[in-house]
This record gives C-alpha cells, sequence and structure tokens, in this order.
C-alpha cells in the first residue's frame, strides 16, 4: 500500500505539472512547469484551471488530447474529466486541443523498459515511472500502445477534480462559506442552503485563483459514470452520417490532390511522362514531388483518373524484389550470432536441458500485414508567407507540427495542427508521409489550400506494414510436464526507423519488439529462454496493432501449444499449471469457466484451440471453436477473459475486445502483403479482406478486474486470436499450421 | 454531361465528365460527406447508397446512370435528432467504433430489412457480407439488425 500511494502522488505530480507550478522530480527540465497552453488568448470571465479544461459563460470546453480512432477514446477521456468535474460529459464540447507539451503521455514509453508487466517490484515499478520523463522532455505526444487510459486516468480525473475543488473555492469566496461545506452536481456548485450556482458564472472568480489542489480523487465505490455502461458521445453522429472526418472537410478555394509513389518505398523515379495525366479532364497540374508524384486537380476522382493516366517507370527498391527473398533473409538472421539482438529471458539451463526428454523443433512465419483503416489517409493543408494549418487524422500531433516547422521555414507556434475524427487507423496514423506529401505541394502552391487523398491501392501500397517475422522454436517435456522451451525471433527492426521517419534520428540499441509478446509471458518454465535477432532492414515497416505482440503472441503461444501437446497434458490446464502471475491465471481459470472447457477435442471434426497472451500489461485467453466441413473451417464460437485492471466503460470495453478478436483472426485466416518486384501483389480490399459477416462466430467475453495497474484495451484483444485458432484447427484436424495466414493451407467457410 | 436527378428528394442538376462515380458526385459535388469512400472497386461496402430504391455501390454508379435516377444517402434516412428506425437501433447497440463503414451498413440492412422484414441469419450474411468493417464492428451489426427487426414490426 505504500508503494501504491507513493506512485500516485508521483503520477498525480506529473499530472497537474501546468497547475501546481512545478515538480520536484529529477532535473532542471523536468522541473520547469510546462505552460498551460489554454491560457493563452483566455478573456475576462473565462478559466481555464487545468490544461484540459477551459470554462466561459457560454460553457465548457475539455481538452482530450489523445487521439480517438475508433477506440473510443474521445468519450473515456472526458468522462475521466466528467467523473471528477461533476458534470454530464455530453453538455460540455470536446476537442483534441492544439497539440502542445502539456499534453505529454507519460505511459506510452513505459512499456519499453526491460520488465515484463507483471513484475511489479519497486525497481520495475520506478524504471516505468522514470519513463515519462523523456517522454515529457522528447515531447512524446502520440496516441499509441494502448496508453491512453493508462497515461490519462489520473490525469484527467485529477484536473477535473482540481477544477471542481477550485470553484466551490470561488463559489465560498464569494458567499462568505467554507468550501468543504459546498456540494457540486451536474455542472453547478450547491450552497447549503440548496442554491445552484452554474460553473459557467464561477469561472470569472476561478481564474483569479490558485487553484486548489489538496485534494483527494474519489474511490472507484463512488464513481456515478466511470464503470457503468455508456453511451459514446460520438455514436449519433457516426450513426447518422454527420460525423466529419478528414476526408470530408472542405475549405473555399480547395485544390484537390493525390499521389503517386514507387510502391518500392525508398526506391525513385527513373522516368515520368505526363502527358496523359495532364490531359485528363479536371486535373490541373502534374507536380514531381520527393519520391513521388502529385496530380492537382479540381475533384478528387479527376485526381485519382489523372494519377492512373501518369506513365511512371520505378527505381528498385532498396530491399529484395521478392518475398522468397525476404523469408531467405529473416531465416539467415534466425540463431546467427552475428544478428542477436538482445535475450530478456534466459531461465534455467536451456541448452542443457534441451539432451533430455523428448523434443521437437519447429519453424514458424508471419507475413508483412497493411494496416488498411477504412479511411484512406488523408490531409488538408494550407501554407502562407506567415502560418501553416494541417488538418488531419493523426496520432503524432507533435511530430507533425515540428515536421511542418522544417519544412516550411516557420516558427512551430505558427503551425497549427488541427487533430481530425479517425476512420480506423490500426497504427497507420502513426507515420506522415501522407502530410509531408501535403505539406510539399501547399508549399508549391503557397496560399492555396490541398486536399490530398490517398486511393485505397496508394494507401495499401505505401503503408510501413507489420514486419514479417519467422521463428525457431524448440523444447522438452518429461512426466507430462513442460520442461523447456526455446524460442528464437528474426525481424527486421521495427522501432528506429519508424522514430527515424518521425524524428530524423535512429534509436540504438535492442529493438524490443522482436520479442514483445514472447519474451515477457507469465510462465515458470524451468528452461525458458526467448532471443531476439536482428534481420537487415527490407521493407520499411511500423508498429501494427498490437506492435511485436501480433506476431510474438503467435509464435509463443504455438509452440507452448504443441509441447503441452508433445507432454499429453490438458492445454488449459497445463497453461494454468505453469503460470506464475496471479492476475493471469485468474484469467485462463476464467476463460476455462465461460467455455465450459472439457479439453481440445468437443466432437468429430470439432475441436477448440486455447491462446494466451499478455500485453500492454492486459492479460487475455481466448479459447476459439471450430468444425471442419467438407467446405473449409467454420469459426463457430469464441471465449475471452481479459483483465484491464479496472474497467471504465463496460460497453466500450467489449467493442474493443471482440473487434480486436475478430481483428485478429480476420487477418490470421487470409491476409498478407506479398511482393514481386519490389512492390506489395496486394492494393485493395479484393486481396486483402479480414473478416466478413458471414464468418463471425459468436463472442462471449469476460472482463476481470484482479489487475494492479489501469490498462488500455484497444490491442491486447489482438495476439492471442491467431495461435487460438491455429490450435483449434489442430484440434479438429490434426494438422498443425505454423505460417499465416492460415489459408495457405486450410479453406474457410 | 447534364443530368438531372434526384438526391433524398431534392432536385439537382450537375455537369460533370460522364464516368464520374455517383460516390465523388455526392461527396464533391453536392458536399453529402456521409457517403464514404473507402474502395472505389465495390469491395468494401462504405458507399452504399439507394438508387431507385435498391442498395448499390456508389462507386460503381457513372453520371450518365443518373438521368431522372431517385437517389437516397444516409442524410436522407434520419438525422441526429430524428432518426431512422434502423439508425435509433444501431445508436442503442452502440455499434460504431471507427463509424466510417457505418453509413454504408446502414443503408445497407435498411435495404435488407425492406426486403425481409424478419431476416434469417443467413439472409443478414447474404446481404451483409459486402460490407466491410475493419473495426469488426459485426456482432452488434446483427444484434441490431435483429432491434430494428422488432421496433419495426417485425418478429
Ligand atoms: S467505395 Fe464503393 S464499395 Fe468500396
Ligand atoms: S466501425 Fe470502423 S470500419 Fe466499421
Amino acid at each position: 500500500m505504500g508503494k501504491l500511494r507513493t506512485l500516485t502522488r508521483r503520477t498525480f505530480l506529473i499530472g497537474s505539472a501546468a497547475i501546481a507550478g512545478g515538480v520536484a522530480f529529477g532535473a532542471y527540465m523536468v522541473m520547469r512547469p510546462i505552460r498551460n497552453p489554454l491560457l493563452d488568448g483566455l478573456a475576462e470571465g473565462e478559466a481555464a484551471i487545468t490544461s484540459y479544461i477551459k470554462i466561459t459563460p457560454e460553457g465548457i470546453t475539455l481538452i482530450t488530447p489523445r487521439a480517438d480512432m475508433g477506440q473510443g477514446a474521445y468519450s473515456i477521456q472526458a468522462l475521466l474529466i466528467a467523473e471528477e468535474l461533476d458534470i454530464d460529459p455530453a453538455t460540455a464540447t470536446i476537442t483534441p486541443g492544439a497539440p502542445g507539451p502539456a499534453y505529454y503521455n507519460a505511459a506510452v514509453l513505459a512499456e519499453g523498459t526491460p520488465f515484463p508487466a507483471y513484475d511489479t517490484s519497486t525497481l520495475a515499478e520506478t524504471v516505468r515511472d522514470f519513463m515519462s520523463v523523456p517522454a515529457k522532455l522528447f515531447e512524446v505526444q502520440l496516441t499509441g500502445g494502448s496508453s491512453t487510459v493508462p497515461d490519462s486516468y489520473t490525469k484527467l480525473r485529477t484536473a477535473g477534480a482540481v477544477a471542481r475543488e477550485t470553484l466551490k473555492e470561488a463559489a465560498a469566496r464569494r458567499h462568505g462559506l467554507q468550501r468543504a461545506d459546498l456540494n457540486t452536481e451536474d455542472g453547478h456548485v450547491i450552497l447549503p442552503d440548496g442554491a445552484r450556482i452554474p460553473y459557467t458564472e464561477l469561472a470569472g472568480d476561478a481564474a483569479k485563483l490558485e487553484p486548489v489542489t489538496d485534494l483527494e480523487l474519489r474511490p472507484a465505490g463512488r464513481w456515478k459514470r466511470l464503470g457503468h455502461p455508456q453511451k459514446r458521445l460520438d455514436m449519433v453522429a457516426k450513426c447518422t452520417g454527420t460525423e466529419t472526418y478528414g476526408i470530408d472537410l472542405k475549405v473555399d478555394g480547395m485544390v484537390h490532390a493525390t499521389v503517386r509513389a514507387n510502391p518500392g518505398i525508398g526506391g525513385g523515379i527513373e522516368r515520368l511522362d505526363s502527358a496523359a495525366a495532364e490531359a485528363t479532364e479536371g486535373v490541373m497540374m502534374v507536380l514531381p514531388i520527393t519520391s513521388a508524384v502529385a496530380v492537382i486537380a479540381r475533384n478528387t476522382w479527376s485526381a485519382f483518373q489523372g494519377a492512373n493516366a501518369l506513365d511512371i517507370t520505378w527505381g528498385p527498391a532498396p530491399f529484395p524484389a521478392d518475398s522468397a527473398r525476404m523469408f531467405e533473409v529473416l531465416e539467415e538472421a534466425l540463431g546467427n550470432e552475428d544478428a542477436f539482438d538482445h535475450c530478456q529471458r534466459d531461465v534455467g539451463d536451456v541448452d542443457a536441458a534441451l539432451q533430455d526428454g523428448t523434443g521437437l523443433t519447429a519453424t514458424y512465419r508471419v507475413p508483412y500485414l497493411a494496416h488498411a483503416p477504412m479511411e484512406p489517409m488523408n490531409a488538408l493543408v494550407t501554407v502562407t508567407e506567415t502560418y501553416c494549418d494541417i488538418w488531419t487524422g493523426t496520432q503524432i500531433p507533435l511530430f507533425i507540427r515540428n515536421r511542418a516547422a522544417e519544412m516550411t521555414g516557420l516558427p512551430a507556434d505558427r503551425i497549427h495542427v488541427h487533430v481530425q475524427k479517425m476512420g480506423g487507423s490500426f497504427g497507420h496514423r502513426l507515420e506522415m508521409t501522407h502530410v509531408e506529401q501535403a505539406l510539399e505541394i501547399a508549399i508549391a502552391l503557397r496560399g492555396t489550400p490541398v486536399k490530398l487523398v490517398w486511393s485505397r491501392e496508394e494507401d495499401m501500397t505505401h503503408d510501413y506494414p507489420r514486419p514479417a517475422a519467422v521463428a525457431r522454436g524448440r523444447g522438452r517435456v518429461q512426466d507430462g510436464k513442460v520442461e523447456s522451451f526455446d524460442l528464437a525471433v528474426a525481424q527486421s527492426r521495427m522501432t528506429s526507423g519508424w522514430f527515424t521517419r518521425l524524428a530524423g534520428m535512429g534509436i540504438p540499441g535492442p529493438d524490443a519488439t522482436i520479442t514483445t509478446g514472447s519474451w515477457d509471458q507469465p510462465y515458470a518454465i524451468p528452461n525458458y529462454r526467448v532471443t531476439g535477432y536482428r534481420a537487415p532492414d527490407m521493407v520499411p515497416v511500423s508498429s501494427w496493432r498490437s506492435v511485436g505482440a501480433s506476431s510474438n503472441g503467435f509464435f509463443h503461444d504455438c509452440l507452448l501449444d504443441e509441447l503441452i501437446h508433445e507432454a499429453g497434458a490438458d492445454p488449459l490446464a497445463e497453461r494454468i499449471r505453469l503460470c506464475l502471475d496471479d492476475t493471469s491465471r485468474k484469467v485462463l481459470e476464467a476463460v476455462g469457466e465461460l467455455a465450459q472447457w472439457t479439453g481440445p477435442h468437443v466432437g468429430y471434426r470439432h475441436g477448440r484451440g486455447v491462446g494466451f497472451c499478455m500485453s500492454f500489461g492486459v492479460p487475455c485467453a481466448q479459447i476459439v471453436e471450430v468444425t471442419e466441413t467438407p467446405d473449409g473451417i467454420r469459426l463457430d464460437r469464441v471465449f475471452v477473459a481479459v483483465d484491464v485492471g479496472q474497467v471504465l466503460d463496460p460497453v466500450n470495453l467489449e467493442a474493443q475486445v471482440t473487434g480486436g478478436v475478430l481483428f485478429g483472426l480476420g487477418h490470421a485466416m487470409n491476409c498478407e502483403l506479398t511482393y514481386a518486384d519490389h512492390a506489395p501483389e496486394q492494393s485493395n480490399f479484393d486481396s486483402y479482406t479480414g473478416l466478413r459477416l458471414y464468418q463471425v462466430p459468436e463472442i462471449k467475453v469476460k472482463a476481470l478486474s484482479n489487475g494492479p495497474r489501469i490498462r488500455g484495451i484497444g490491442e491486447p484483444a489482438v495476439p492471442p486470436a491467431a495461435p487460438a485458432l491455429a490450435n483449434a484447427i489442430f484440434a479438429a484436424t490434426g494438422q498443425r499450421i505454423r505460417e499465416l495466414p492460415l489459408n495457405r493451407h486450410v479453406d474457410f467457410v | 454531361m447534364q443530368a438531372s436527378f434526384t438526391v433524398n428528394g431534392t432536385p439537382r442538376q450537375i455537369d460533370v465528365p460522364e464516368d464520374m462515380p455517383l460516390l465523388w458526385i455526392l461527396r464533391e459535388e453536392l458536399g453529402l460527406t456521409g457517403t464514404k469512400y473507402g474502395c472505389g472497386v465495390a469491395q468494401c461496402g462504405a458507399c452504399t447508397v439507394h438508387l431507385n430504391g435498391e442498395a448499390v455501390r456508389s462507386c460503381q454508379v457513372r453520371a450518365s446512370d443518373l438521368e431522372g435516377a431517385e437517389v437516397t444517402t444516409i442524410e436522407g434516412i434520419g438525422t441526429p435528432e430524428n432518426p431512422h428506425p434502423v439508425q435509433a437501433a444501431w445508436i442503442e447497440t452502440q455499434v460504431a467504433q471507427c463509424g466510417y463503414c457505418q453509413s454504408g451498413q446502414i443503408m445497407q440492412a435498411i435495404a435488407l430489412l425492406q426486403e425481409f422484414p424478419v431476416p434469417t441469419d443467413q439472409e443478414i450474411n447474404d446481404a451483409m457480407s459486402g460490407n466491410l468493417c475493419r473495426c469488426a464492428s459485426y456482432p452488434r451489426i446483427r444484434t441490431a439488425i435483429h432491434l430494428a427487426t422488432s421496433r419495426m414490426g417485425g418478429r
């Protein structure tokens, strides 16, 4: 308890840096308070008590700096503030705010620390907390890594509580009362005689006060909104066609643009003939830009038509031409000492242990995957002599602001990034190539707003995909138990290339994503080793929903399943026996109860597979049930148990979990980017689909709240789905599939 | 070319290239952005509208097919204040995640319920499997269709 309190206190200090006027934490840069950006441009009678809440006589505005890609971040952030502020979030204006250092993300780097998430030792917790320091220094305002809720949970409730208490203090002074005697409800301070003063009337007084910071957050048992089923604030707009996404924006005088870039990313343009494009109806001009050709037109469709008419010979990309060679490169790195990257799990004596008992060796592979959100990348940009406006759906507004400042030569405070609602992301919007292209065009057409829209084909073939990876698993079993487990994974680096694109500098040292989702699993196998090997950079790659765990969950859990089978043990019981983390064990037990587990074989050609992965600190277990029909494998049912520490909105949690499971299953079944002649062979949803409605199984979800920390749920349901399905297919058919997508080996109905 | 047709009951005249798809006419000529671009090749259903009462992929309907046609888009079937029963079922079921596919899903579902007021799961599968949802909101789409059925006087 003592430790927990220290942590909460520290989080509180960081979260309220802008409020309290300084934090005693480490170096000077970290101590320096971050300016509350809302203080700029306040009028008389308006208050911005914290960086997250602005109150004017007209109403209340909540700033929700983490981007909404569909995961519900917009609603959940508003809800966290509203719970303590005592307002109905539906009555407030909610905006992502202008990007700024006050909104840095402390949680996103915490998962990169060399401690598995179930390790709550003082050292692990201290290092995790310390990661908020670089997050602040480097102004890491990004949305990702399922970090929105962990990062916001205390910060935003604190912001709400500080504002509430300061408003109460203002009312107390006005009426000569004690703050402790006042209450709040629905946007009003309630006086002891029952009189109700709207917050909006108190804003002017509150602005003159030092914010009240000696306060305690309400315990979960007293929550009125959090923890109860919620209606998402964006639901009505999204069901009536009235939500505005980046792709829907229009400003006066705007021109439309699209680009055609080399699908062999990094290969140049050898020859360009733009005559036919220029002659296309509606096309205004063709403009070669850095490593792409832009077509500017009167409307998007004409721009697409013009781009189709471009005659371009591309230069070869700086990576192998086809998938076969790419997998050879990965396999050459696997187990190769020169390619050794890291080994964060090495328990017992694996080499010696592999000599005894019955053993197996298996190799696995997973493909490159596109993110393919439903809304293709787009950006609307205006560049003038004095300012630059960028409207785009993005997870990385500060990186975009900085890049725009470099490209335009304008000071950063003249760059305005307006974060838009997003039609999905899955990690795609952690990149900004499309924004750089729009900036380049807008600089060339200075003064004219340029709206750049990628065609689906451009989007899918210029994605920075999830890296392909290969793994070799070995293990031994004895007396019905898994005794040794040795997994080696090879992949190209992911984080460094991504950061180079964003910030112009790589990240030195090992790339943890190579083994994230396998080295950090909560099992007590007596001889247990996971080693990462770094293959040479090939196709430039990026984070894809659940990042390293998207591949490693498959590798680790398939190997474990094979070993358990080899041992003759029950897939669920043996995982439970091996599990060393209480929270995870309860999740495994819960999924068994939910499914009424009796073993992998449920009938003739009818089987069940278990999948488990702890990612982003969230243990998630799944049981997939399939039947082998004469036409192929049918998905019957999926059971899921998950623990996020504290459920904030059970309705949205269920949506994220079922969505994550189906996202994981769909890609495992039928998605891959294969390469030929340096380019992806899949360019649209005809050849890269995921799940469609007719294939959707029945899904039951059980959410537990035993975990020690609150966690995000946008990603952790993805990794266990693929291994659970592969393991189910084995149970139903006896066929072990060690490669994704599974439809390389079986048909699905 | 010029064409005259109605959109959500309002007469419209356009002057565009004859092969310009209805999708882009709606979005960029007429300012009705509720209909979404997802693939442009009839693979995702995000652009679904009703053309003379039938659900079609507006990315596949050309300007030259529009003379005299009646087009209904997501904006024409209900509003935030007064949603169509299918939209109301969608809201109650909390279907949308990113929401980008949902205009198309809803337009497809309305057409399904016009043909089969009480659809079987198989009929739902057949009608709805052309509409992709990359967020995989599918279970709630199915639930919302059943809910709308009961609301609209079906089962
Ligand atoms: S945009 Fe028409 S079906 Fe995809
Ligand atoms: S809700 Fe995002 S694509 Fe359907």
